[in-house]
This record gives C-alpha cells, structure tokens and sequence, in this order.
C-alpha cells in the first residue's frame, strides 16, 4: 500500500502528534512507530475517499483515540513501564496524598522502627545481656513497620490489616514460645528464614492486599531488589557519619562508643529500612536504571563464576566430600543466581526480543544448575551417612525449592531465546513461584524446631 | 447501532484471535477487518488495539515481526501461535455457551433472534 499524502502541512501535524505521543513514558518508540503507521493508513485511505489531507489527519487522529487512553492501556499491558512513569494513582493502589506528607509519614514511620528496636530495654532486654532475644526478634521489631507504612499508605482493607497483624502476632508467640537454646540448629535456622517471612507479609502490604495480581508481585519484586540498593547507599552513608562521629568527638575528650552501639547504629539501621521503603516509592526514575545496569555487570561474573566452579568441580572430581562452610557458600551464591534472575526478569521489557545477554543469562542459569546438583548430590550422601539433622534438612528444603526454580526458569530462557515463547513466561514463573519461599520459611520457623524437638 | 464498551471490550480479545487464524496481518487492516465484519457496528478506540496485541503477545497467544516494505515505513506483522489458536477455542466454547444461555431466557423470541443473528454468525466466523 501506498503511505504517503504529499502534504507538508499533513507531516507537520503528524511529526507534532508523535512527538507528543513519545513523550508518554509508557509509550516506546517502536509502539509510536506502530501507531504512526496506523494513522498514515488511516488518514490514506481517508484522502483515497475524498476527504482532504487535513480532515483526514483529523478523523484518524480522532479514531485511533485520545493520547491519555491509549498510553494508559499501554502502561496497564506493560506494567513494567508503569513502574518507571510512576502513575500508580491510575491503578488504583496508591493513596491521595502528597508528595510532602508521603514524606512526613516516611519520616514518622522511621522514628517509630527506630524507637521500637530500644522498646524491648524496657524490660530489660539489652542487647548486651540477651543477644538470643534480639537475634529472632529483629526481623519482628523492625518489618511489621514497614509492612503498617505501607498498609496505611494503601488504604488497605480491614481483612488485610487483620491478615498482617494476626500473623505478627503469631510469629511473635510462636517464636517467643518455642523453647530454644541459643545454641540450638533451629534456634538458628528460625533465626535466618523469619526475616523472610516477614519481608512477604511486607510484600502483602506493599499490594495492597492484592496479593493474587501477577503485576503487583512483580511490582514487590522490582521494590526488593531497588529497596535493597537503597539499603547498602544508606548504609555506606551510615558508616561514614560513624566513623566521623567517632573521630570529631574523640577530638574532644568525649567517647560516644556507647551511644553509638546502642542508639545510633540500631535505631539509625531501623530507621534507614522505612526511609529507603519511601526512597524506592519516591524517587524511582533515579534507581529504575541502576537495577538494570548493575544486572548486566554481574550477570556475565557471576556466570563465569559458576562455570569456573563447575570446571573445578569436573577436575577434582565431582565435588566428593565438599566441606559444610562450601556447602553454605554455594547455597548463598545461588541465591544470588535466583536474584539477579529476578532482577533482570523485572527489568525486562516484555517485547524485546532475545540478545546476547539472554544466552549469558541461560549459561548462568544451567551453571547454577549443575552447582545445585552437586550440592543436592553431597547433602543427600549426608544425609544417608548421618541421619537427618536440622540443618541438613533444612539445606535439603532450600535446595530443592532453587532447583525447581531455576530448572523451570531454565527451560523457558531456553524456550524464549529460540522464539518459541514469550519472555512473558519466565515472568509469570517467578510470580507464581513467591508463595514457595514463603511456605518453606514457615516450615522451617514453624514445623522444623517441633519436628527436631528444639534440637 | 450501538454496541456497549463493557461488550466491546470483552469481544476483542476473541475477535482479533478470530482474524488472525485468516492469516498473518497488521494493526490497520485488522481494524478495517472488524469494521467489515460487523458491518461498522462494532466501533473500537483504533489506538487500544495495539496494547491488546501486546498483551495478547505477552501471554504467547500472538508472535509479532517487524517487516520492511519497500513502499512505505516497517509494519509490525501479527502471527497466530498454537496457543492463540487454543486461547480462540476456548474463547468459542465461552461465546457459544453464553450465546445459547441467553437463546433459551429469551425463550419465544429465540427463533427471531436466531433468524437476526444468523447471518452475522456466518461473517463473524464463529
């Protein structure tokens, strides 16, 4: 067919509409180019008929529909995109309020995390005299605030509140309750995965309470991983006021070691996680193109990593006797493997096509594969050697809950790179797999310390 | 006549699904397509064709390539997948069930309806 209407004033108004149109961040080019298209068509034919190029500029401009509409249903299609252009009032989960009292209440939040870490010394729990205490009750002084900034921020519903807050109060009992040594493998072990936990009931919080939504999950993703950056920017921060705190009143005779282990860093560290929950919501264009970035650097070391520990493994014989400390590091550098696949999933525009950085994600991928299979292979020698423990179960558990994860994920990289499959698949994967993690951490902090009796 | 947003939108998804099992086709043509097959009663908001498409794309329903022309500009072409053709069965099986729901609460009146909607069933192709 043929596209053109030889009329300056045609390409005038068209050029003006497109730039207009481009300048919705959830519009890329390449859709402006699509719609572009259209409307060349459109006003083509529309001149074919008889009209002159100028009402057909206007009819098909009217047709293809008002820019707001458009560019909104494009950013419901690509939540990703929504995410950058920050209109979370349009769907639906974000409260009125401004940017100023977001600020305040960041900032009334944060006193109340920091003020509670200190509330437990009202009973005479120091950190000093009862490190056990706060070692399982960290998590529970400091996230359920987070998850009430963000409940309050939400609007979230009466049931939801009363979801959140039942299960604060049961993981409150239950880990209080449980009769643990502070030396005990399940004392630990609960330790490690309430965090966990607790950052999901965050996650319910963050949705709004809509926490089936495909979009939203993947939403609480994209909040993890950039709350974390935030996290090490403001702890990095944190260090440097220390260290001159420190040094300033040395100077002059005074030695605030004290105030700065017990009130600085606990409160200021507690504080910081409500603060960079409302730097992520606040500023996200800032971070929206560190998360990706960062992904890209680490994503070829980390898979050259991994390969250089399956090599290893292959020349010394298939990784026989590994020690436990190796053990633990490995199941760590997965978690990083499951990260920055998370990562760059949520990055992703959901159209591209597959590139480079795609088979480098799959040979990470497959890399981490192999090393969990190794790791599986030596925890189940363990395991018919020595019986079950806590820890080795527990090390079973996660094993198996990365490995369904990433062979699956595997499988669809591997699907989408030869264009079978939409990227879209891998996404949907990783949102549906969330409620596995939290299902084995209530395992762990629930079931396990009753199943070992407290051992 | 007019034909409510609620219905509009909800016949959309099926409808390009129904056009491309015709064969590979772009944006415009598939909206002059559904012009023609309802006889310019099915009015759509041109522009929101193209984020359905993508979403269709996103669920693996559709595939899509850019092709140069040598006459104009690229187009963005819009291929039916196996499960777009599954996704359209479904969405037949859904139609016909409501359809013949509302036949029977229509009750009398069925046979008129049935005679008034039977040619459009035909260009409609399903």
């Amino acid at each position: 067919m043929v596209t053109s209407i030889d009329d300056a004033g045609f390409e005038q108004q068209v050029a003006q509409w497109r730039e207009y149109l481009e300048r919705r961040p959830a519009v890329t080019s390449d859709d402006a180019d699509e719609l572009e298209n259209h409307l060349r068509d459109q006003a083509t034919d529309l001149v074919a008929s008889g009209l002159s190029p100028d009402e057909a500029f206007l009819v098909a401009v009217k047709r293809i529909g008002a820019q707001d509409a458009v560019s909104r249903e494009f950013a419901r299609a690509h939540s990703g995109r929504l995410w950058k252009q920050l209109v979370l009032a349009d769907a639906g989960v974000e409260t009125s309020s401004t940017p100023r009292q977001a600020l305040w209440m960041a900032l009334l939040f944060g006193v109340a995390a920091g003020l509670l870490v200190k509330a437990p010394e009202l009973f005479d729990l120091r950190l000093d005299t009862h490190p056990e205490f706060y070692a399982i009750n960290a998590s529970l002084l400091v996230l359920p605030v987070i998850a009430s900034y963000f409940a309050y921020r939400r609007q979230v519903s009466a049931r939801t509140w009363g979801v959140l807050a039942s299960a604060v109060v049961a993981a409150v009992v239950v880990v209080n309750a449980y009769p643990f040594g502070p030396e005990d493998q399940t004392f630990i072990l609960a330790a490690i995965h309430l965090p966990i936990v607790m950052w999901l009931l965050v996650g319910v919080a963050y949705m709004g309470g809509q926490w089936r939504s495909r979009e939203r999950r993947m939403d609480f993703i994209r909040f993890t991983g950039e709350w974390f950056i935030y996290m090490v920017l403001i702890a990095l921060g944190g260090g440097v006021l220390t260290g001159i705190t420190l040094g300033t009143f040395s100077l002059i005779g005074v030695n605030p070691e004290a105030f700065i282990a017990t009130w600085l860093i606990p409160c200021g560290a507690a504080g910081a996680t409500v603060v960079a929950a409302w730097l992520v919501e606040a500023k996200q264009g800032v971070i929206e193109n560190m998360a990706p970035v960062l992904t890209r650097i680490f994503t070829p070391l980390f898979a050259a990593l991994l390969v250089a520990v399956v090599v290893a493994f292959v020349w010394t014989g298939l990784g026989t006797g590994i020690e436990r400390d190796a053990l633990i590091v490995l199941n760590l550098v997965l978690v990083v493997v499951l990260g920055l696949l998370l990562y760059s999933v949520s990055a992703r525009e959901s159209g591209a096509k597959a590139g480079l950085f795609d088979y480098v994600q799959w040979v990470l991928v497959v890399a981490a594969l192999l090393v969990d299979a190794v790791v599986l292979a030596d925890i189940l020698r363990r395991i018919t050697e020595f019986g079950f423990t806590a820890n080795r179960t527990a090390a079973l558990g996660e094993n198996l809950v990365l490995l369904t994860n990433l062979a699956w994920s595997a499988w669809l990289t591997l699907r989408f790179i030869r264009g079978r499959r939409p990227i879209g698949d891998l996404e949907r994967w990783q949102t549906a797999f969330v409620p596995a993690f939290l299902v084995w951490a209530v395992v762990v902090v629930v079931a396990m310390p009753l199943a070992f009796s407290f051992q | 006549m007019h034909i409510s947003k609620d219905l509009v939108a909800a016949s959309a998804g099926p409808m390009v699904l129904g056009i491309l099992t015709e064969g590979d086709t772009y944006g415009y043509a598939i909206v002059k397509r559904v012009r023609e097959l309802s006889g310019g009663d099915l009015e759509w908001t041109d522009g929101l064709l193209y984020p359905l498409l993508h979403r269709l794309e996103d669920a693996g329903h559709v595939r899509s390539t850019w092709v140069k022309s040598e006459s104009g500009p690229r187009r963005k072409y819009y291929a039916l997948t196996d499960d777009g053709r599954a996704a359209l069965t479904e969405h037949q099986r859904q139609w016909r069930t409501v359809h013949q729901a509302l036949r029977h609460t229509w009750g009398e009146t069925a046979s008129a309806v049935e005679q008034a909607l039977s040619p459009g069933e035909g260009r409609l192709a399903w």
